[in-house]
């Protein structure tokens, strides 16, 4: 491996920042194509309505209308496929229903495509939208998990009993559980409701889709995560097109937090009509349509035990979740609140037996997919839940209850990684390294000292604390086929070395904000002993890139980035046979470092760029050598990696209103080896925000008749700036064992630990005030906290 | 309609629909596409330019209304390659991630600076109360908009 020079660790500024602060960046809907036409679509009001009859004549004779598509136009094209099987308990697979590009039948959600109309202009496209009459006839509606379940409740999928997809168990067995149980000498229960979010990038999912008919090939502009997943779902399952002769472009991509990394049917309706119609049409959601056609996040409901015997260990967990699936699979929802979810039950404590056991359920709302996190958090949030309330129930302290429980130290090299009860092996890991330094920076001891005095003068101070794992940089694919992936989770990696010693990186990965063009580069140029200047790095284009995954469970930089680590080896291993030709000796004398090859013990050196130069002027040359230096790799992990942290929040509750403000909010993340530190701060204020936003001001509100009645910008709440508190970060460092960087990822990090230490610190801030209430459902707003000191007065 | 506007300096004539927004005049007849839409309901602030000096959201006027003003857009506020304090500023504090918000915030900070040249944190968060950014939870933005603000005070003085 070649040596580093020391780009690796610091906090070079973006180079990708100069064309979005100059307003040069290049988004899907800043393009418009030669002849471009609009698309707009028209969806059903309803919840849950039968489609008696589609009018489409008026809408057809309106200005500027090129085409109009029904249901009936694409019932022979194969709907969105899902990419993950989970099967039931009897080994049964999950059900899964078809998500046509448009219904013929019924509508199974607010939202619901029913017919895409294509004009010259946006304004015409919407004007013809307007005239399409559809009739309806409303069927009964499920929203929430527990009612699909009921008897005789509606049925999203006809041919779907009970409206259950599947379900699942992890774990010890019930019998293992509950005797453990029935030994504890303290079980702390809770009914906890992970709400249902919207992710809300703020760029809206866009798609321009262009065919071009002498060279036979399709062009598909999106605002995607992974355009190459999405180039093979559509090609391969939806409509039946050879995959080379799609150009998939994911080019600039105003965020995504997960809801970009799924094949939605709008990319396929598009890039099967623009076939039809001869020429590129665009869609370009409105925020209306984001809200009920994104893919939403969490939307758990649990009931969670968790015992502990006399000196306060936990001698056992029972879980048992419902989980909200919406009204079709999309792409990776089964396993969200399986694989994701109920594997990460350990925690961060040697819980030496655990059950979960989760029922995923259709209902006529929205589809449900991984959000920042996925599943995640959800496993967090009960665990850290759990760990604060039983603190205040038994009277001891969090943050002893949690040192008390912690595994013990190991660094997955000298020890071995940790084994669960719940199927997973953690690489490394220092979990009372994280903690220890949380409440040095909170300064815990005065802490309650103040949180006293505040008492006294009539103000609620609380602190609340979480310690998480997640598992990132997915994944082994065996493992992820094993358990149901129907995909391969590994990356590819190209590095191509110009003649001038330039290099060009083509990444599988794709950046939607995470800055991959200043932390690639950064891996490459350190590793190559060059100058940042000397690297590109290419993302998001099928054409170009050979192969990828995309971007999504934190696994850029560890699945990725390992990629152009293994080229990188490649290039240096050919590079010192081509210098030791040049000079006369043997390869295996040959040493790389600072960019110069040189035989070892002498001051003989070629340069990198001398090498780069002779590959491709190969004069004097090894006989049985290929001349160019271009190597691609693909990187299969061994093992997920397993960032962990502590995050601890400080907040006042206002007696008087009932409104909390976030005071303070400490992270203290171990992901690892960092390449950017500045970049990394960046992932986890975010995080952060946006777990905070789940804790006291996000969640969709669906009406009983499946109306999503706060779908925008005016009532759906987003954090925004004057909610937020600078927020106090701090890492720890315990490498990964198994990559070649050491990283573990952190673009999730912050939204897995923020959103239990929140409503822990209010509920705390609650006890101090003599209410002592067991759960708010978040998010927590003023208005909850109120009611709840009233009620406890 | 005819209207004249001038934008980034350039004056430009043009016949539009009276239903064209403003946003749609920048991005998709005169091809400035630095401006961004996020919400067309004027909450999340990704439209915003300078209307006559002052902060607007595009997506909420129409190009009409603003005929004969004199338009400012984020690529028009780096002068001779040289950035503005507040580019600067959010490429030396990582004041953005996907970039999509970013325009209409440097936008907005501009104007605010312009009334409140030395300004608190909280006046700062108060001021992007128009604004939803969602990868960056603000911090580095008050970062950015603060080391504008001392950098353009510091050119006044020298």
């Amino acid at each position: 491996m070649s040596t580093t020079t020391g780009i690796i660790g610091q906090s070079v500024k973006r180079v990708e920042d100069k064309r979005f602060i100059t307003g040069h960046g290049k988004y899907t809907d800043d393009i418009i194509l030669d002849r471009q036409t609009y698309a707009y679509f028209v969806r059903s009001p309803y919840a849950h309505a039968k489609i008696l009859s589609i009018d489409i004549e008026k809408a057809k004779t309106k200005a500027g209308v090129l085409a109009i598509y029904t249901g009936a136009d694409v019932a022979e094209i194969n709907g969105v496929p899902c990419g993950w099987q989970v099967n039931f308990k009897n080994g049964d697979t999950m059900k899964e229903p078809k998500h046509p590009l448009l219904v013929t039948d019924k509508a199974r959600h607010a939202g619901d495509a029913v017919a895409m109309v294509v004009a010259e202009s946006r304004e015409q496209a919407i004007d013809a939208a307007e005239a399409v009459i559809v009739e309806y006839e409303e069927l009964p509606v499920v929203v929430e998990a527990f009612n699909a379940l009921q008897t005789g409740a509606s049925l999203v999928h006809d041919d779907i009993p009970g409206n259950i997809c599947y379900d699942w168990e992890l774990g010890n067995s019930k019998e293992e559980v509950d005797n453990a149980m029935s030994a504890a000498a303290h079980v702390t229960t809770l009914e906890l409701t992970n709400q249902r979010l919207i992710p809300n990038a703020i760029e809206p999912r866009c798609y321009n889709s262009s065919y071009d008919a002498a060279n036979d090939k399709y062009t598909l502009y999106t605002s995607t995560q992974a355009p190459h997943l999405i180039r093979l779902l559509m090609c391969a399952f939806v409509l039946g097109i050879p995959e080379h002769k799609v150009h998939v472009i994911g080019p600039d991509v105003g965020g995504g937090f997960g809801s970009k990394c799924f094949h939605y049917t709008e990319e396929a309706m598009l890039t099967w009509a623009t076939k039809k119609i001869k020429r590129p049409i665009k869609w370009t959601a409105e925020r209306h349509e984001s809200f009920l056609t994104d893919a939403h996040g969490r939307d758990h409901t649990t009931k969670a035990e968790m015992g502990f015997d006399h000196d306060g260990k936990i001698v056992a967990l029972r879980v048992k979740t419902l989980a909200n699936l919406g009204a079709y699979l999309s792409t990776f929802a089964p396993c969200i609140p399986t694989y994701l979810y109920g594997t990460l039950l350990q925690g961060l404590y040697t819980t030496p037996k655990i059950n979960v056991d989760v029922t995923a359920v259709f209902t006529n709302t929205t589809p449900v997919d991984a959000y920042r996190g996925a599943g995640r958090p959800e496993a967090t949030y009960l665990l850290e839940r759990l760990m604060d309330l039983t603190a205040l129930e038994t009277g001891r302290d969090p943050a002893e209850l949690r040192f008390k429980n912690f595994i013990p130290p190991f660094d997955g090299v000298n020890q071995p990684g940790y084994l669960t009860q719940v199927a997973l092996q953690y690489d490394s890991g220092n979990y009372h390294g994280v903690l220890t330094k949380g409440l040095e920076l909170l300064n815990y001891s005065n802490f309650r000292e103040e949180q006293k005095q505040a008492s006294q003068n009539g103000k609620l101070l609380g602190v609340g604390f979480s310690t998480y794992i997640e598992a990132c940089g997915l994944a082994p694919s065996a493992i992820a086929g094993a358990l149901g992936a129907r995909a391969g989770l590994y990356e590819m990696g190209h590095v191509r070395v110009q003649p001038t010693g330039k290099v060009s990186v083509f990444t599988g990965s794709h950046s939607h904000g995470q800055g991959h063009e200043t932390t690639f580069a950064q891996v490459v140029a350190d590793k190559l002993g060059i100058s940042m200047d000397d690297v590109d790095v290419i993302h998001g284009d099928t054409d170009s890139v050979a192969f990828g995954m995309g971007t999504y469970g934190s696994r850029s930089i560890a699945v990725g980035g390992s990629a152009l680590v293994k080229s990188i080896d490649k290039i240096v291993e050919k590079g010192k046979k081509i210098a030791a030709h040049k000079l006369e000796a043997n390869a295996e004398d040959v040493v790389f470092a600072q960019g110069n090859f040189t035989i070892k013990g002498t001051d003989k050196f070629v340069s990198f760029g001398d090498i780069a130069l002779t590959a491709y002027v190969p004069h004097v040359y090894p006989k049985d050598l290929e001349p160019g230096l271009d190597f691609s790799s693909f990187y299969d992990p061994t093992n997920f990696t397993y960032p962990f942290g502590c995050h601890i929040a400080v907040v006042e509750v206002d007696k008087e209103t009932g409104e909390v403000k976030l005071t303070r909010f400490i992270a203290v993340d171990d992901v690892g080896n960092i390449i950017n530190p500045m970049i990394v701060e960046g992932q986890i204020h975010g995080g952060v925000a946006q777990g905070v936003g789940q804790a006291l001001y996000e969640g969709a509100a669906y009406d009983e008749n499946g109306q999503l009645t706060n779908g925008s910008y005016m009532d759906y709440c987003i954090p925004r700036a004057d909610d937020l508190p600078m927020f106090e970060t701090a890492n720890q460092v315990t490498p990964c064992p198994h990559n070649p960087l050491g990283v573990k990822g952190a673009g999730e990090a912050g939204a897995i630990g923020s959103t239990p230490a929140v409503v822990n610190a209010v509920i705390d801030a609650l006890w101090s005030g003599g209410y002592k209430v067991r759960d708010i459902t978040m998010p927590i707003t003023s208005e909850k906290v109120w009611k709840v000191m009233r009620s406890k007065q | 309609m005819k209207i004249h506007v001038r934008v980034n300096g350039v004056d430009y004539a043009h016949d539009v629909e009276p239903r064209l927004l403003l946003v749609h005049y920048l991005r998709d007849v005169l091809r400035l596409t630095g401006t961004h839409i996020g919400c067309e309901t004027s909450v999340c602030g990704a439209c915003t330019v300078h209307v006559d000096k002052k902060s607007t959201k595009s997506c909420t006027m129409l190009a009409v209304q603003a005929d004969g003003c004199e338009v400012l857009t984020i690529e028009g506020l780096s002068t001779d390659g040289e950035l503005h304090p507040l580019q600067q500023g959010f490429r030396e504090n990582h004041g953005l991630q996907c970039g999509f918000c970013t325009p209409g915030i440097i936008m907005t900070a501009l104007n605010f600076l312009n009334e409140c040249p030395d300004p608190t944190e909280e006046e700062i968060r108060h001021a992007l109360k128009g604004h939803l950014c969602r990868c960056t939870g603000y911090h580095n933005i008050v970062k950015s908009i603060k080391y504008a603000a001392i950098k353009i005070q510091e050119e006044v003085i020298v």
